[in-house]
């Protein structure tokens, strides 16, 4: 075995000062460039302002909002009136028109009430389910409050009479004595709580652990004793907040209960509540289409299930399937003229094909050119000229790519074997059967298998410019976002965006791996 | 034509088969072009329809909104990018250059826009570091040659492939919802996407990696991470550099689209600006996207020559 003497060693290093000693730079380098990332870090992080804009962050309702996506939520209020309660549902309940759930309990009794004049109303429902309806409350645009009418003054403008048997009949609000049949106690469940509402007094319990909260009518909030740990007041005599972990949360005012209870899974996804069809099981609507009467007279019962299904308030199905199949034919329509537009201009910018400096220089920045002019720009350029839909998305997507494509093909075409192009030329053909025969048998399946992977790619892509307004689910899905209520609906349009992504990379990459193997 | 020599009978076969053969080549090539023609126009006629306007109603304006976008003078776009007070200057947005300053020591200022594009290029930049770190951690479990277990395998390609397929937007809608409207929003976006593509482009180049360093180390005994660290990662890093380059580029761009949506940045710029018909700060906009992005594709070009060679330019297979 070959053994190196240690003069022998010392002769090396000095011959190799390079590889036994390196310098510094080579040394270090790695460490180096470690260092200039961590600095970067800090200085760009704070260009940014990520700490303060990640504690300045709304984290709390992150949960919610996160909750939102898989689940809903039912919103009650119960109100304390004169002596009695008074449960309102918001307009677009998920629960329907008049609902009466099994989680509220309520007693009922025959009492002499004064009905007020005046009586402090609550903003009209805060929860909007449908999104994009016209006159849904949403964020941008809070609902008014209702008006307090003299005569009507209990009533929310659609709380149903049924609902609130102290609003039947009631005259001019004078202040004079009635009988009615009111409610006096609210039990109501939420997960492993429990509330019982009384007028004036609130008794909330959870894991073994009673809270009982006073309340002075539309003075102050008073919880009796020490508040257990699921349980917040911020100022005194302000409400209380009883949370029930993903079950909901209960929020005691001096006016009202607002009742937040959340159930797993989407609501009315099939029909919305206005339908005939709603809350009816699966095997209770199939036998209405096949052998039911007509719900309506002038149009069968499947066909108005479709109608009802398509133009679902809530989820509008319809809707959202046309804006994805927009964003499908953006890509798959800019993707195709790019390559074929590409497709000539690439043999103009191949050096080794067009032998003329001054037409593949200008072909080539011409590529450059709408490939560095965004996509974004693009989109942004044709959403003014053709209005917001998909033509507008088509465009940018056909310009971006045109570009893109066509530098690529180019390039490809420039590194190709020249030795069957000159068989071909050497047989005496005209130009373009050299071309035919000899160039694109080379390249077809290349250029084929990069159209392809665009395609695909632009499907993704095609959603983000939606959204500027170039057509498309994009815009749908940001409306949606903004409103911060329709999370449900956003998960949605996930869901079906990634399966439509999914089986685009599927099959481009079949016929990818087919082209490049035969 | 008819053949002029007689064929033997085994002859008489091949050709009839070869005949056969390309008869149902002619016809598959046929039959996908024509459906190919039936999904193009059918895909035109409903982009048609449920656009806004329709394409040729719109086509005779189409120019006039070029004629919209030229400015007063030609001095303006300068004006509108190096914030300087403009002559028309009437009290409204379109001429207010000079507010927009940032000012850095005393009277020397950044123009807005240059400060807005700098964030856009931070926001990038960050986005492809947290990405190279995530994607570089991941990308050895979800590789077949280092994992051997098939279930974790699984899970991290699962994993990055949600990640690059969720939808850019949905991101940074939610944490615009939770952090307000900004860059962080548009930047933990695109970072996300930028995890899931640099996994998988990274536990690609792994799996290609030669494996006799690996051998070397478990022979002496190393365990999991030293054998990473010492057989595999010396191999990758210059196309893991090389791709991280790459990716940038299109950060650059994403960061871009992102910011007109939500996030803050030059595309938010941009889109208020053409939204108000503001044709010198449009203009002066996008000379300054255009300079800024053949920059960076010019910078990353060179550098990716210069770490991995030619191969550099696979650019179909990285994005």
């Amino acid at each position: 075995m070959n053994t190196i003497a240690a003069t022998d060693m010392q002769d090396m290093i000095a011959r190799y000062p390079a590889v036994f000693k390196p310098g510094f730079f080579k040394r270090f380098r790695g460490a180096l460039i470690f260092i200039a990332i961590v600095i970067y870090a800090f200085v760009g992080s704070s260009f940014l302002h990520i700490g303060k804009v990640f504690s300045n962050g709304n984290w709390d309702i992150a949960g919610a909002y996160l909750a939102d996506w898989i689940s809903y939520e039912v919103r009650p209020d119960v109100k304390f009136e004169n002596g009695y309660l008074n449960i309102e549902f918001p307009r677009f309940s998920p629960l329907g028109a008049k609902p009466q759930p099994d989680w509220i309990v309520k007693t009922v009794e025959t009492k002499q009430i004064t009905p007020e004049a005046e009586v402090f109303e609550s903003a009209a429902p805060a929860q909007a389910f449908s999104f994009m309806a016209p006159d849904a409350p949403t964020a941008e645009k809070p609902a008014e409050p209702a008006k307090p009418s003299s005569s009507f003054s209990f009533m929310a403008p659609d709380a149903p009479t049924a609902e609130n048997p102290a609003n039947v009949g009631k005259s001019t609000g004078a202040a004079r004595t009635e009988t009615k049949s009111v409610t006096t106690q609210a039990d109501i469940t939420i997960g492993d709580g429990h509330v019982v509402i009384v007028p004036g007094m609130v008794t909330i319990t959870r894991g073994g652990e009673t809270l009982v909260i006073d309340v002075e009518r539309d003075k102050a909030v008073h919880p009796r004793g020490a508040l257990p740990d699921w349980a917040q007041q911020k100022y005194e005599n302000e409400k209380v907040v009883a949370r029930f972990g993903f079950d909901g949360r209960v929020e005691v005012q001096n006016y009202k209960v607002k009742v937040h209870h959340r159930f797993l899974g989407w609501e009315n996804f099939i029909f919305d509540t206005n339908s005939p069809f709603w809350n009816k099981s699966a095997g209770e609507v199939l036998s209405l289409i096949v052998s039911g009467d007509r719900i309506k007279p002038d149009q069968s019962n499947l066909m108005l299930a479709l109608d009802n299904f398509f133009n679902n308030a809530e989820w509008q199905h319809g809707d959202v399937w046309i804006k994805l199949m927009q964003t499908i034919v953006m890509a798959f329509v800019g993707t195709l003229f790019a390559s074929l537009i590409a497709f000539p201009l690439s043999f103009m910018a191949a050096r080794n094909i067009t032998p003329n400096g001054f037409v593949n220089q200008f072909i080539k920045r011409f590529f450059d050119f709408l490939r560095s002019v965004d996509m974004l720009i693009w989109a942004l350029f044709f959403t003014r000229a053709f209005g917001p839909g998909p033509l507008a998305g088509i465009s940018a997507i056909f310009f971006t790519d045109t570009g893109t494509l066509g530098k690529l093909n180019s390039e490809t075409l420039e590194n190709i074997d020249d030795k069957q192009r000159e068989g071909v030329k050497s047989l005496g053909a005209s130009p373009v059967l050299v071309q035919r025969y000899g160039v694109v048998p080379q390249i077809l399946p290349v250029f084929l298998s990069q159209s392809l992977y665009f395609w695909e790619s632009n499907t993704r892509s095609a959603t983000i410019i939606g959204a500027v307004g170039a057509g498309g689910i994009g815009l749908k899905l940001w409306e949606a976002m903004r409103t911060n209520q329709d999370w449900e609906n956003v998960f949605y349009m996930v869901i079906l965006i990634l399966i439509v992504v999914y089986v685009f990379d599927t099959i481009s990459n079949k016929l990818r791996s087919k082209l490049t193997k035969g | 034509m008819k053949s002029p020599v007689k064929l033997s009978a085994a002859g008489a076969a091949t050709e009839r088969h070869w005949q056969e053969l390309s008869r149902k080549r002619r016809f598959y090539t046929c039959l996908s072009l024509v459906i190919l023609l039936v999904a193009l126009f059918g895909s035109l006629w409903f982009a048609n329809e449920t656009n806004a306007g329709k394409f040729f109603d719109r086509l005779p304006y189409f120019f006039d909104f070029f004629g919209d976008m030229i400015p007063r003078d030609g001095w303006e776009i300068w004006r509108a990018l190096f914030d300087l007070p403009s002559p028309y200057f009437d009290g409204s947005l379109k001429f207010n250059y000079p507010e927009g300053r940032v000012y850095l020591v005393g009277a020397l200022y950044m123009p807005e826009y240059v400060y807005k594009m700098l964030e856009t290029i931070n926001i990038a930049i960050f986005a492809t570091l947290i990405g190279f770190f995530l994607g570089f951690v991941l990308c050895f479990l979800a590789a077949s040659n280092l994992t051997t277990q098939k279930w974790l395998r699984f899970v991290v390609r699962r994993i990055l492939e949600v990640l690059r397929a969720f939808p850019e937007i949905v991101i940074a809608g939610f944490f615009v919802a939770v952090l307000t409207i900004g860059a962080v929003p548009a930047m933990i976006a695109v970072a996300i996407h930028t995890v899931g593509s640099l996994g998988k482009m990274f536990f690609e180049v792994v799996e290609n990696a030669d494996m006799k360093a690996d051998e070397g180390l478990r022979a002496v005994g190393a365990n999991w991470v030293e054998r990473v660290w010492f057989g595999i990662v010396p191999q990758v890093l210059p196309n893991f550099l090389s791709y991280a380059l790459l990716r940038l580029e299109i950060n650059v761009r994403a960061s871009t689209i992102i910011g007109a949506v939500g996030g803050g940045g030059i595309g938010e710029a941009l889109r208020l600006s053409i939204s108000r018909g503001h044709e010198a700060k449009t203009l002066a906009i996008i000379l300054l996207l255009f300079v800024t992005i053949i920059a960076i594709d010019q910078v990353s070009a060179w550098l990716r020559k210069k770490i991995v060679g030619n191969q550099a330019f696979a650019f179909g297979a990285s994005m």
